[in-house]
């Protein structure tokens, strides 16, 4: 692993030499809440004076840029009873993503491991995702971030270079050859040991600024021992269905699949949309039958699947604790608080 | 000094089917080359790969499913209903039942279609070689079974004695009707069962459990030692059935069962058909009995 240091006035033109031939995403302020704080969103950005890297967390996580919410898998040709079917995976340059959090990096690798590295690959998520530049930086944690409990405090991997904030300068962590050469663009310097020091001052600083714990203590056991718990009937009762949580989770990727015609009936498309679990016709089938008729089992099944399922294929669940649903669900419901109320602790 | 990053483009387009991220989305051409009217709801459609090439190599196994599309139309998960020695020249057993399915049953012969898979897991049929079988279907769950009846007639040797019990609700419902007495020749044994009896229904009536029972008095326990049984149906079905046979300590694990659930994929990716901690499209439609026992929300 390479490390750096170098004055934060380089990043400036490390972005210049970057968005001139490059499409750059970033963390901007798109406006305020009703308490006045700023809402910040990942956007296509030209100026490094829009990029705020301050931002706490983004309300919609980046997945727009790799799993758009409604993206065409297919388009088709149609002539006299035959047809032509016509793939495209819909990009066609690298993005660069400048400024991605821990835990938005690590939904990332979570999400690789189901889309990219099971059986069947998806070639939508594939090329969009072996087409990211990703500088990684450092965040501070907010009321609502329970990352840490989740293990996503940190990135290990999933990025070219991760950015800490010294004060003065930059560290960065430099994980891929690209950013390397790219990084010659600006003026670096070797840490020394006064900089190894200083990070690692920033790195306990911040880890003691967590307030929102949750336990995941054999709570695989905990979720199957409780499947029959009225708990769940009482969030079910809050729960509205609105799906939501799963639209502004980094992690969330089932989808919809849905055919049409075009007027001139001589095209047709194939379109995915992103889709919610805790929408009442999810698991509903043919002829009428709902698997999750109730809003408690539909609700139950989304942390079963993070919390669980996820846990059983690949040893670790599939939420990195960005609190994003919790702050944006209008019934209060958030993942803290339910699995505490499952482990039988009082909320 | 080159500050463009350049675009990596992962899929090779040329080789879609041979790599891994290409197979995703990728159709067969198919032909509907017959149909076939069985009652008034289901249909059974012959559906020919037009490729001969393509034809020839897919393969598939009993109890696997594909993915039908029809182009603007949509795309829904369909058993094989046919031998796998029939390689891509398949058919589908399919019931009206909504959009997809109701726009197939007015399709002209001839029309083209789209495939995808095949998908899902099987029925070991080699594993119960040298056993006694019990194929049991009720409703449409005859369809993947029908699959499993191909192979043993077309293996008949490997397989000790085999019956089939097969229920509906009404005499008017019965599938494939045509080829019971084919069955039978092959030395299978036949019973059917309907719930509701017309006038001119001679055969048994009652639920797929009294005739179990029967056949249960008519074998003493050592035929029970070296059987296995595939189950297809709704739940509530495969639930009495299976819980009826563990009484004569057939491990759940020599019971197969298919599991339905919505799908858009059949891949793993779309999450739609979630059963338990696990995927009906991956790790099923077919499951053992202790594995569906164990899943939540699976019966
Ligand atoms: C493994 C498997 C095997 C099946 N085998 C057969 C068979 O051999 N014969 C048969 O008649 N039916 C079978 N079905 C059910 C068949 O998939 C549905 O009848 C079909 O999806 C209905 O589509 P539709 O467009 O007509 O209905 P709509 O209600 O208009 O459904 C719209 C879409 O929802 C999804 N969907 C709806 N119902 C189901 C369902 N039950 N299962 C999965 N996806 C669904 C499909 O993507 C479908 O295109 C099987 C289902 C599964 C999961
Ligand atoms: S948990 Fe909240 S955000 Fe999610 S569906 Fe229910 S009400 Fe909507
Ligand atoms: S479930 Fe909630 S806290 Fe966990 S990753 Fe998704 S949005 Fe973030
Ligand atoms: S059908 Fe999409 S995950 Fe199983």
């Amino acid at each position: 692993m390479i490390f750096k240091v170098f004055a934060k006035e380089e990043l400036r033109s490390f972005f210049d030499t970057l968005a001139s031939s490059n499409k750059v995403v970033g963390p901007v302020g798109i406006g305020k809440d009703r308490h006045g704080d700023t809402l910040f969103a990942f956007e296509d950005v030209d100026r490094f004076g829009d990029l705020r890297l301050d931002y706490t967390t983004t309300r919609l996580p980046a997945k727009r840029f790799f799993l758009p919410f409604r993206e065409s898998m297919a388009s088709f040709s149609l002539e006299k009873g035959d047809w032509k079917k016509d793939i495209s995976y819909n990009i066609d340059r690298p993005h660069i993503f400048f400024g991605l959090h821990p835990c938005d990096i690590n939904a990332l690798n979570k999400l690789d491991k189901v889309l990219l590295g099971s059986a069947y690959p998806m070639p939508y998520y594939a090329v969009k995702r072996k087409n990211m530049f990703i500088i990684g930086i450092d965040c501070t944690p907010q009321p609502y971030c329970f990352c840490r409990s989740m293990g996503s405090d940190t990135a290990l991997h999933g990025f070219d270079m991760f950015l800490t904030d010294l004060g003065d300068r930059y560290f960065v962590e430099i994980l891929s050859d690209s950013a390397y050469n790219l990084l010659k663009n600006i003026r670096t310097s070797d840490p020394v040991e006064g900089d190894h020091v200083h990070y690692m001052k920033v790195v306990s600083e911040k880890t003691r600024k967590f307030v929102t714990r949750v336990d995941t203590t054999d709570l695989t056991k905990i979720l199957d021992m409780e499947f029959q718990s009225d708990v769940w009937k009482q969030w079910g009762d809050r729960c509205l269905g609105c799906g939501t949580c799963a639209n502004v989770c980094p992690t969330c990727y089932c989808y919809n699949v849905d055919e049409s015609v075009d007027i001139s009936l001589q095209r047709a498309t194939k379109d995915k949309m992103l889709y919610s679990c805790t929408v009442i016709d999810f698991a509903q089938v043919a002829g009428g039958h709902n698997f999750r008729p109730e809003r408690h089992s539909r609700l139950k099944y989304r942390y079963y699947h993070k919390h669980r399922g996820f846990v059983e294929a690949y040893e670790e669940s599939l939420c990195v604790g960005c609190g994003r649903c919790g702050e944006s669900c209008l019934a209060g419901i958030t993942v803290p608080e339910v699995i505490a109320s499952v482990r039988g602790e009082e909320v | 000094m080159e500050n463009r990053l350049a675009f990596n483009d992962v899929v090779d387009p040329k080789h879609h089917r041979k790599n891994d991220l290409g197979f995703f989305e990728y159709t067969y051409k198919a032909e509907i080359t017959s149909i076939h009217r069985l009652t008034g709801m289901e249909n059974l459609y012959r559906i020919q790969i037009v490729n001969p090439e393509d034809r020839k190599s897919f393969t598939f196994q009993p109890g696997q499913f594909l993915m039908l599309e029809l182009p603007g139309i949509g795309e829904a998960p369909f058993s094989i209903s046919s031998s796998p020695s029939r390689h891509g020249d398949v058919e589908l057993c399919i019931r009206k039942a909504g959009n997809l399915t109701n726009f197939l049953a007015r399709v002209p012969r001839g029309a083209k279609v789209g495939i995808r898979g095949p998908f899902g897991t099987s029925f070991p049929m080699e594993k119960m070689y040298g056993q006694n079988l019990f194929l049991i279907a009720g409703g449409l769950g005859l369809a993947p079974l029908r699959s499993a009846i191909s192979y043993v007639q077309e293996n008949r040797s490997h397989f000790n004695n085999v019956d089939i019990i097969y229920g509906t609700k009404e005499p008017s419902q019965l599938l494939f009707t045509y080829q019971y007495d084919l069955w039978t020749a092959d030395d299978i044994t036949l019973s059917i069962t309907v719930d509701k009896p017309d006038p001119s229904w001679k055969g048994e009536v009652g639920l797929i459990t009294g005739i179990l029972e029967r056949i249960f008095s008519e074998r003493d326990d050592s035929f029970f030692k070296n059987t296995y049984a595939i189950v297809c149906g709704p739940p509530v079905m495969f639930k009495f059935v299976c819980n009826m046979l563990t009484q004569k300590d057939i491990p759940m694990e020599k019971m197969f069962v298919s599991l339905e659930r919505r799908m858009h994929c059949g891949m793993g990716k779309c999450c739609r058909c979630n059963v338990g901690s696990t995927y009906t499209c991956l790790k099923g439609p077919v499951f053992d009995y202790w594995t569906v026992m164990n899943l939540k929300e699976a019966i």
